[in-house]
C-alpha cells in the first residue's frame, strides 16, 4: 500500500513537471490562435530555439541560469517579432491550408538550421549546482529541478493571468479574442495588440522550451516530434481559452507519465483515444468558446 | 384547410432573455404576408425558429399540418420549407448557373450521381437556367457570382431556393442593401413566384412590404404586437407609436 | 484558371490530359534505367491524387494521410508474410478495403470537428496508427520494418522483374485506373456537390445537402486510393518500413501536392514528378540544404505562388491570351 501510494505520488509529480512545460509551451498557441485566428503549426519552433538557447549559453558560453534563460525569453521574443511583422502578418487572412502549408514550411526550414548548428543529438542540459539534487518524499527520491520547474512554472502562469485579467493589455486581448471586428471599431490597435502577444507567446514558449529541456528532449525534430501534443492541449482546452489548456495539459501530462509508467507497451495510446473521446464529447473543447 | 406554416404559443429564451414570446402565427397557402418590427425585435430569430436553425425552448411549429418542432433544419427543407438569408451566403467561386444548379440537384437525388458528368444531367441545367429566366437573369448564368452586382446577387439568392421547389418561402430582408434602382427588379420576381406558394418576407422597406404584402404581422421585442391587412396596419395607432423614432423603417 | 467543375463544365479530355500518359509510356520505352524511380512516382501521383481529392476538392485540411497510405502497405505486407497472401491483385483489394475501413471509422470522428481541432486528430491518427505499427514487432517488424514481403507474379504470367518493368507497368496500370475514376468522380454531379461543400458547407446544409455524410463518403474513397498507393510501394520495394506512417510523409506529400497545385487534379502528377526527381538528385548529395530548401519552397509558394506550378503556367497562359 506504501509502495503504491508513492508510485502515485512519484506519477503526480512527474506527471504535473510534463503538464506545466506543455501548457507554458502551448499557452501561446492557444491565444494566437483565438485572437488571430492564424494557424501556427510552427510554435513549437520557438519553445525548441528557446531550449537551443539555453542549453548552448550554459555549456558554450557558460552563462549563468537564470541569465539564460532571460536571454532566451527575450532573444525568441524578439525574432518572432521579426517573423510576425514580416511573415505571418502576410497571412492573416488567408484560407486554413496555406497558414498550415505556410507554417510547415517554417518548420522545415528550422529543423534544417537547428540540424546545421547543433547536429542531430538531444542537447544536454547543465544545470547549476544549486538546482541538482534531489530531495525525499513518501521514500522516493524526487530530482530538485523538477520541484523548481513547477514552482517557476506556477509562477509565470500566475503572472500570465494576472496580466490577462488584470491589465489593460490582458482586457484587449480578450475583447479581440471575443470579437475582433468590434474591438478593431472601438480603437485598440490590433496590429500592435498581434504582434505584442504573439512575441509573449513566443517568448513564453521558449521558456517553456529551455526548462522542459529535460523532460522534452531539445532536438532538430523537435517541431515535428511535439507537435501532435501541443495541438492536444489546445484543442482539448479549448482555442483561445487559458484556463482550459492547463486543465488539458496537467491531464495530459499526468496521463502520460501514468501511461508510460504502468502500461509501457501502451504508449502514447491511450492520450490519442483520450482526445478523440473528449472531442466526440465536447467538440469545441473542455472550455472552448463557440460550442 | 390547415395553414402551410403555423406556429402555436413559440418561446425562445437564452437564459433571461427572452427573444420570443408566445408566437401565435399562421402562414396561409398562396399567402403573401410580411413581418415587420423595429430592430431587435426578434424577426431572424424567429426565422431562425421556424427553419429549424434554433430549437425553441417551447410550444410548436406545424408545416401543412405536420408537428416539425422536432425536425432538424435539412428536414424541413425536404418537406419543402425554404429559406432565403438576410446576408448572402452564395457559392461565389462558382457560376450563377451552378449555384442554382446545386440545390435542384439536391432535391432530384441526382447530386449522389458520381459517374457521369453532372454537364450531362441536362434536366438540372435546363431547370436551372429557367428559373435564372423567371428572375430574370439568366443572361448571367455563366458568371462568377462574385462578379455580380449586389442586386443581382439576391436574386441568385432567390433563385437557390426556389430550386428546391418550397411550398413555404421565407425571406429575409431581400432587398437589404440593394440600391432602390435594383429593387424594383426584386419585386418584380417577387410578383412571378407561383401562386400557390406561400410566402412570408421580412423587411425593413416599407415601401416594399406596403406594395407586396396582403397581410402584415409586426413584432416588437419577440411578441406579437398585431396583424392585418396594410391599411389596418397604417392604422394602427401602436404601430406607429412603435415606429415613431424610426423614421427610416 | 482551376478546371472548373459543374454543371456548365466541358468534361471532355483536354489535349493535354494525354500528356501524362505519354511521357509514362516514353519513359517505360526510353528511360529503361530510371524505372524504379519511375516506379515511386507514379506510387506518389496516386497517392497525390488521394489527397487532392480531399484537400483540393472537398476542402479537409489532413495531415494524416499517410496513416491510410501505411495502412494499405502492412495489412497488405502482412498478409503475404505471415498468411502467404501472395496475388498482387489481392493484396491491392485487401490492402485498399483495410485503409477504407480505417478511412469510415476515423472520418467519423474527424468530420465532425472544423479547423485546428479537425487537423489536429488527422495528426493523431496518423500518430496512433504510427504508434501501433512500432509497437507490434511480431507482426509488422517493428523499427526494423516488414521484411520477407513476396509478390507472385500478376496473373500468375508477370513476374516481377529486377529491372522493375513489370512494377512499372503494374503501377502505371493501376494508376490509370485510380485517375480514370478519380477524374469521373471530380466532374459527377457528387464532385460539384463537393466543390459546394469546400466553398461554404453551411449554405450546402440549407440546400439539404447532408455534408457529414458525403464528407465522409469522400474520406473513405481517398483512404481506399491511399491505401492502394501503399500496397504499389510494399510490392514495388518488397518492403514496408515505419517510414510510411506518421506525420513526414504525410506532410511530405502535402508538400508535393502544393507545388503542383492543389485543386487541379493534375497538381497531383506535376507535384511529385517534380519533387521526387529533385530529391533524387540533390536530397543525397546536400540533406540539409534540401531540406531547408523545400521549406522556403513552400513559404515562397504559399506567399507568391498559390496554384503551384500549374498556376503559374495557368497564369503565363492567361497573359500569353491578352496580349493580342
Amino acid at each position: 500500500m506504501q509502495a503504491l501510494l508513492s508510485q502515485l505520488v512519484s506519477v503526480a509529480f512527474h506527471g504535473t513537471a510534463y503538464g506545466m512545460v506543455l501548457y507554458v509551451i502551448s499557452v501561446g498557441l492557444s491565444v494566437t490562435m483565438g485572437l488571430m485566428g492564424f494557424t501556427n503549426l510552427a510554435h513549437g519552433v520557438f519553445a525548441m530555439a528557446g531550449g537551443y538557447i539555453l542549453t548552448a549559453f550554459l555549456s558554450r558560453l557558460h552563462v549563468p541560469f537564470p541569465l539564460a534563460l532571460v536571454l532566451a525569453f527575450v532573444l525568441v521574443a524578439a525574432v518572432s517579432v521579426l517573423f510576425e511583422r514580416l511573415l505571418y502578418s502576410r497571412l492573416y487572412g488567408a484560407a486554413e491550408l496555406e497558414q498550415v502549408l505556410f507554417t510547415i514550411g517554417l518548420i522545415f526550414m528550422s529543423v534544417a538550421v537547428a540540424r546545421m548548428i547543433f547536429g542531430t543529438l538531444q542537447m544536454p542540459v547543465q544545470l547549476p549546482d544549486y538546482l541538482k539534487g534531489q530531495f525525499d518524499l513518501f521514500g522516493r527520491n524526487f530530482p530538485a529541478y523538477r520541484m523548481f520547474l513547477i514552482v517557476f512554472s506556477a509562477g509565470m502562469i500566475a503572472a500570465l493571468w494576472f496580466g490577462v485579467e488584470r491589465t489593460l493589455w490582458g482586457a484587449m486581448v480578450r475583447a479581440a479574442v471575443d470579437n475582433r471586428a468590434m474591438a478593431q471599431s472601438i480603437g485598440i490597435n490590433t496590429k500592435r495588440l498581434f504582434t505584442i502577444t504573439f512575441a509573449v507567446g513566443s517568448g513564453l514558449a521558449a521558456l517553456g522550451g529551455a526548462l522542459g529541456a529535460d523532460i522534452i528532449a531539445i532536438q532538430p525534430t523537435y517541431p515535428f516530434e511535439n507537435l501532435v501534443y501541443f495541438l492536444i492541449v489546445v484543442s482539448v482546452g479549448g482555442l483561445g481559452s487559458l484556463r482550459g489548456p492547463f486543465i488539458a495539459a496537467l491531464l495530459i501530462g499526468i496521463a502520460d507519465t501514468a501511461c508510460k509508467y504502468w502500461f509501457p507497451d501502451v504508449g502514447s495510446f491511450f492520450i490519442y483515444l483520450a482526445t478523440i473521446a473528449i472531442l466526440l464529447w465536447r467538440p469545441a473543447g473542455l472550455f472552448g468558446k463557440r460550442a | 384547410m390547415s395553414a402551410a406554416l403555423e406556429t402555436r404559443l413559440l418561446c425562445k429564451r437564452f437564459g433571461a432573455l427572452t427573444v420570443a414570446e408566445n408566437i401565435n402565427f399562421a402562414l396561409e397557402p398562396g399567402a403573401r404576408h410580411a413581418l415587420i418590427g423595429p430592430n431587435g425585435a426578434g424577426k431572424t430569430t424567429f426565422v431562425n425558429l421556424l427553419t429549424g436553425r434554433l430549437a425553441p425552448s417551447s410550444g410548436q411549429v406545424m408545416l401543412a399540418g405536420e408537428d416539425i418542432t422536432k425536425v432538424g433544419a435539412p428536414g424541413r427543407v425536404k418537406r419543402g420549407l425554404g429559406r432565403t438569408f438576410q446576408i448572402n451566403t452564395l457559392f461565389r467561386n462558382m457560376s450563377v448557373l451552378d449555384n442554382v444548379a446545386l440545390g435542384v440537384a439536391e432535391r432530384t437525388g441526382v447530386a449522389m450521381r458520381f459517374w457521369r458528368p453532372a454537364a450531362k444531367y441536362s434536366e438540372v441545367r435546363d431547370e436551372a437556367l429557367a428559373l435564372l429566366d423567371s428572375l430574370g437573369i439568366a443572361d448571367e448564368a455563366r458568371r462568377n457570382v462574385a462578379d455580380l452586382p449586389y442586386g443581382k446577387q439576391r436574386l441568385v439568392e432567390i433563385a437557390i431556393a426556389l430550386g428546391l421547389k418550397p411550398n413555404v418561402l421565407l425571406l429575409d430582408e431581400p432587398a437589404a442593401g440593394v440600391p432602390t434602382l435594383e429593387s424594383e427588379r426584386i419585386l418584380e420576381a417577387l410578383a412571378k413566384l407561383p401562386k400557390e406558394m406561400a410566402i412570408l418576407i421580412i423587411e425593413h422597406d416599407m415601401d416594399l412590404v406596403f406594395r407586396f404584402a396582403s397581410h402584415i404581422t409586426v413584432l416588437v421585442q419577440g411578441a406579437v404586437l398585431c396583424e392585418g391587412t396594410p391599411t389596418e396596419i397604417r392604422a394602427d395607432a401602436r404601430v406607429r407609436e412603435v415606429y415613431l423614432g424610426e423614421r427610416h423603417g | 484558371m482551376r478546371h472548373p467543375v459543374g454543371y456548365n463544365a466541358n468534361h471532355r479530355l483536354r489535349l493535354t490530359e494525354y500528356l501524362p500518359w505519354v511521357l509514362a509510356i516514353a519513359t517505360f520505352f526510353f528511360l529503361g534505367d530510371y524505372l524504379s524511380l519511375g516506379a515511386r512516382v507514379l506510387t506518389y501521383i496516386l497517392f497525390a491524387l488521394s489527397l487532392d481529392l480531399i484537400v483540393g476538392y472537398a476542402g479537409i485540411v489532413t495531415l494524416g494521410h499517410a496513416a491510410f497510405f501505411g495502412t494499405g502497405a502492412y495489412v497488405a505486407g502482412v498478409l503475404s508474410v505471415k498468411v502467404g497472401l501472395t496475388d498482387p491483385i489481392l493484396q491491392v483489394l485487401a490492402g485498399a478495403a483495410a485503409a477504407g475501413v480505417l478511412g469510415v471509422i476515423t472520418g467519423a470522428v474527424v468530420l465532425r470537428t472544423r479547423a485546428l481541432t479537425q487537423l489536429m486528430l488527422t495528426l493523431a491518427v496518423a500518430a496512433l496508427c504510427f504508434e501501433v505499427a512500432n509497437k507490434a514487432n511480431s507482426l509488422t517488424g517493428g523499427a526494423d520494418g516488414l521484411s520477407g514481403v513476396n509478390v507472385a507474379p500478376i496473373l500468375g504470367v508477370f513476374k516481377f522483374d529486377m529491372f522493375g518493368k513489370t512494377a512499372y507497368l503494374w503501377c502505371l496500370g493501376l494508376l490509370f485506373i485510380g485517375w480514370f475514376i478519380v477524374r469521373r468522380l471530380v466532374y459527377s454531379p457528387f464532385g460539384a456537390s463537393l466543390t459546394g461543400i469546400h466553398q461554404n458547407s453551411v449554405r450546402m446544409q440549407t440546400i439539404g445537402a447532408p455534408v457529414y455524410t458525403r464528407l465522409l463518403m469522400v474520406y473513405a474513397f481517398s483512404a481506399v486510393i491511399a491505401g492502394a498507393a501503399g500496397v504499389l510501394l510494399m510490392q514495388t520495394s518488397q518492403f514496408v518500413g515505419l517510414n510510411v506512417l506518421g506525420f513526414e510523409p504525410s506532410g511530405e506529400l502535402l508538400v508535393m501536392l502544393t507545388l503542383g497545385g492543389v485543386g487541379r487534379l493534375y497538381g497531383a502528377f506535376v507535384g511529385p514528378i517534380v519533387y521526387l526527381i529533385a530529391q533524387d538528385y540533390l536530397a543525397k548529395q546536400f540533406p540539409e540544404y534540401w531540406y531547408f530548401g523545400i521549406g522556403l519552397l513552400l513559404v515562397l509558394v504559399v506567399m507568391f505562388a498559390r496554384g503551384g506550378v500549374l498556376g503559374i503556367i495557368d497564369a503565363a497562359l492567361a497573359r500569353l491570351r491578352r496580349k493580342p
